[in-house]
């Protein structure tokens, strides 16, 4: 009896250990993003480069990613040779964010252009309905025109597996 | 290149941590002097190889090297230097680095000071202190490398340290929990080495007993100092919020302190061997798991700041080894313990057996006051947060029962009481505070509280039992010099500590209900009334700090028509992160604190203000501190030294005949 009794701690500890397991997938912070389930917001804002008046019409047909960029925006260069390669499969909206026209244009001079469509928002107001809290963030929208995940931050292998594949594996529409 | 130094020498303490836990084993299976000898020269090593790397790191925070991302993610070119060093350890990897530094150092303190232990038994220790060490190294090299590079763009300024921590309390704070919680891995590593070497006895108790008192003060220390912090830079005026982090300190803490007791009675009389093991594997044990819950991510709060899951799977894993591991040994060795020995029921053996699973319960309650909002959540249950209402509940009833234990615990005598006439003078103590304690609240701010009462009724007879202790050992041995040559440091330091204990319970009780408390809106020229003083709003002001800008107000405050004081709180803007921070204005006193501090602007030059006057905090203070040095105190006994003593007087004697 008393053999089996020191066995107890250990057997509790299993127990709390397989919670621990549990409580590491699942995000504290996570608030569940208003966006996500909904359409991109409507919008009216420049093109980068022409200056044209661009609205949410002018959006591809999904599934694609809206990439907010900046190019004072040091993650975002970072994540930009994975994003160009992402681009080669799956169309990537940019957003320029709180950013200045040629500052942008030289950037994507330099360091290239993955973009299908160049969204320019200066005073960050689409930035604003989406809730951007900081450059670079991604939403990932699906065939169907809905928000389907957001990536805080740079858009890597692992953000791809975890919020981009699963989507696309819907079939881009759930 | 320098920071690869650092690198370099992190992965160098990593290979002599790997030799550090494998060679002395190996020896001590097979009975091989030369490699059980390696276990203090490698330990010493280690901890060149870590103090090496921990400077290359401060060097980089001190020389603004951005092309560190650790540097630029949490220092800038405007940050003071006292905040630059201290910042090392003022986020996730450097924290890491830190722990692994004073690991090593308890490592270094355990093979200096060992000499009066066996070299086989020293080595073991060494070397579970190894495989700890291991796993931390190998969690910074392979998760969280503190000197990684942004390269090739190093940004030309970093963005800053939090402000929350930009604080003198975070120059310490830190480094003393940590010697705590660290400290804990010795009394572990003990324990292991006892289980490994069958050996748990009387001898082990004894050797293991300074090294738990000593990391129990620093985990004392360390949990003040934060909850000291918490009340002046938080801005809130609290001092504990029963937040997952502060908990994750506290049950450590608790469970040290029943390893403590437990120690005495396994030292003097040899009983609750295997208890005591268990104690001493769990106090680590939930160090590791306070670890593991802060840097997972797995609960929220504002120390959190490094959530990633991949971590978290690492630290899970290394938690499972650690503690999984030693209570798999537990189960096996401490089956081959017996408990010799009896005791009455009155007798100082079943007070600390009570004393201890007051202290267990309290343990585990906090434990799942923690936890409770991660089982419903991975149970499908949703967010819920379990508050100070659960919290005190738990704590209040229980701290009256382990206070009268602690009145009665000191005057039993071992095994069994049998003159119970000398608890006498403490039922008169009891009814003398009773009495005393029902009245105070009356001679304090606010309504009459009974919560106040209790308070006070238990502060004052743990106090008086304390003095009446001391008073009784004085008559036992005629005069106060024999009476201290005879009880030895250890008493000495228990009294110290159960004052502490009655000093910091009058506080809380205090603070707790008699605090003056006001939300207003002030703006130039108007006057309040908090307790016997005038408040006058005189001047608000902008000034520039060297990395914020900030909002000042001057009040001065008036007793009656003499200018008490005046007072500055601002309300600064940290230019680098664009955080809004408090700094309240604070006029400490022995009696009470009168704490000011600034809400929000409310237009037309208006402050949302908030006044208090908080009686008695400071003394919750005070009595930490007390218990920790409580603590100092005791490891000075001469028993520990003697030990050490008497094997350099056999040296002698080996040598002498010659």
């Amino acid at each position: 009896m008393r053999r089996m009794l020191l066995w107890l701690p250990l057997a509790i500890f299993g127990i709390l250990a397989v919670f621990f397991f549990r409580g590491l997938s699942l995000d504290p912070n996570a608030q569940p993003s208003a966006l996500i389930g909904r359409t991109l917001p409507a919008f009216q804002l420049m093109e980068l480069h022409t200056g044209a008046m661009l609205t949410e019409a002018d959006l591809p047909s999904g599934p694609y990613l809206l990439n907010v960029w900046a190019s004072w925006c040091i993650t975002c260069q970072v994540e930009h040779p994975y994003l160009t390669e992402l681009s080669k499969t799956l169309p990537v909206v940019g957003l320029n964010y709180k950013d200045q026209r040629t500052a942008a244009q030289n950037w994507l001079a330099k360091l290239g252009d993955p973009y299908v469509l160049h969204l320019f928002d200066d005073s960050g107001q689409l930035g604003l309905d989406l809730g951007v809290a900081g450059a670079p963030e991604t939403f990932v929208v699906d065939a169907s025109g809905v928000i389907r995940a957001r990536i805080q931050g740079e858009v890597n292998v692992r953000a791809f597996e975890r919020e981009i594949a699963p989507v696309l594996a819907a079939g881009g529409s759930r | 290149m320098f920071a690869e130094f650092g690198h370099f020498a992190l992965v160098t303490a990593f290979a002599i941590a790997i030799c550090q836990s494998v060679i002395p084993l190996y020896g001590y299976f097979t009975q091989q002097d030369t490699l059980i000898a390696t276990a203090k020269p490698l330990a010493l090593l280690q901890g060149f190889a870590l103090a090496v790397s921990f400077a290359v790191l401060m060097h980089g925070f001190l020389v603004h090297d951005f092309s560190i991302s650790y540097v630029a993610n949490n220092s800038n070119l405007y940050l003071p230097w006292y905040f630059r060093l201290s910042a090392v350890w003022g986020a996730h990897e450097g924290s890491l680095l830190l722990w692994a530094l004073i690991l090593a150092v308890w490592g270094v303190a355990v093979s200096l000071f060992s000499r009066g232990i066996p070299d086989e038994m020293a080595s073991l220790v060494l070397s579970v202190l190894g495989m700890i060490g291991i796993g931390f190294i190998a969690f910074m090299l392979f998760t969280s490398n503190p000197f990684e590079r942004l390269l090739p763009f190093a940004p030309a300024n970093g963005q800053d340290l939090n402000p929350l921590l930009q604080d003198p309390g975070l120059i310490f704070h830190p480094p003393m929990l940590y010697m705590g919680y660290v400290g804990l891995s010795v009394a572990y590593a003990f324990a292991m080495a006892a289980l490994i070497a069958g050996r748990l006895d009387a001898t082990w108790a004894r050797w293991s007993r300074p090294w738990t008192t000593i990391a129990w003060s620093f985990l004392t220390f360390g949990i003040a100092l934060g909850s000291w912090w918490a009340y002046y830079e938080l801005g809130w005026g609290g001092w504990w919020f029963w937040d997952p982090v502060e908990n994750a300190s506290l049950i450590p803490w608790l469970v040290a302190t029943a390893l403590m007791h437990s120690l005495a009675v396994t030292e003097k009389r040899g009983l609750f061997r295997s208890w005591t093991v268990l104690l001493a594997i769990a106090a680590f044990s939930l160090s590791l798991l306070g670890t593991f819950l802060v840097r997972s991510g797995v609960l929220t709060s504002v120390h959190a700041f490094a959530n990633d899951p991949e971590r978290g799977v690492f630290i899970l894993g290394f938690l499972i080894v650690v503690i999984g591991g030693s209570l798999t040994l537990y189960a096996i060795r401490a089956a081959a313990v017996s408990e010799p020995g009896r005791f009455g029921w009155l007798s100082r053996e079943s007070w600390l057996l009570f004393n201890n699973l007051i202290l267990t319960v309290m343990a585990i309650s906090v434990l799942l006051g923690t936890l409770y909002p991660l089982l419903v959540d991975s149970l499908g249950g949703g967010k819920v947060s379990v508050g100070p209402p659960f919290f005190n509940a738990v704590f209040v009833p229980l701290t009256a029962i382990l206070v009268s234990f602690m009145v009665f615990g000191p005057l039993t005598s071992w095994q069994q009481m049998k003159d119970t006439r000398q608890y006498r003078p403490l039922i008169v103590a009891g009814l003398v505070s009773v009495i005393a304690g029902l009245v105070w609240p009356t001679q304090m701010l606010g309504a009459y509280s009974i919560a106040s009462a209790l308070g006070t009724v238990l502060a004052l007879w743990l106090a008086l039992g304390t003095v009446i202790d001391i008073r009784q050992r004085i008559l036992e041995y005629g005069s106060v010099r024999v009476m201290s040559r005879k009880v030895g440091a250890g008493f000495f330091g228990m009294w110290t500590a159960h004052i502490g204990v009655a000093v910091t319970i009058f506080g809380v009780a205090m603070v707790e209900n008699h605090t003056e408390h006001r939300d207003l809106r002030m703006g130039p020229g108007d006057v309040q009334a908090l307790g016997p003083y005038e408040v006058r709003f005189i001047q608000l002001e902008k000034i520039q700090g060297p990395n914020y800008v900030a909002d000042r107000v001057t009040f001065e405050v008036w007793e009656g028509t003499r200018l008490y004081q005046a007072v500055m709180p601002e309300k600064r803007l940290y230019n680098a992160s664009q955080m809004v921070m408090t700094e309240a204005a604070i006029d400490p006193g022995f009696t009470r604190d009168l704490y000011i501090a600034l809400g929000e602007p409310l237009g037309d030059g208006d402050w949302a203000v908030r006044l208090s006057i908080k009686p008695f905090v400071d003394w919750i203070w005070a009595g930490s501190f007390l218990m920790g040095f409580g603590g100092i105190v005791a490891i000075t006994d001469r028993r520990y030294r003697r030990v050490r003593a008497r094997k350099a007087a056999l040296l002698e004697d080996r040598v002498a005949p010659a």
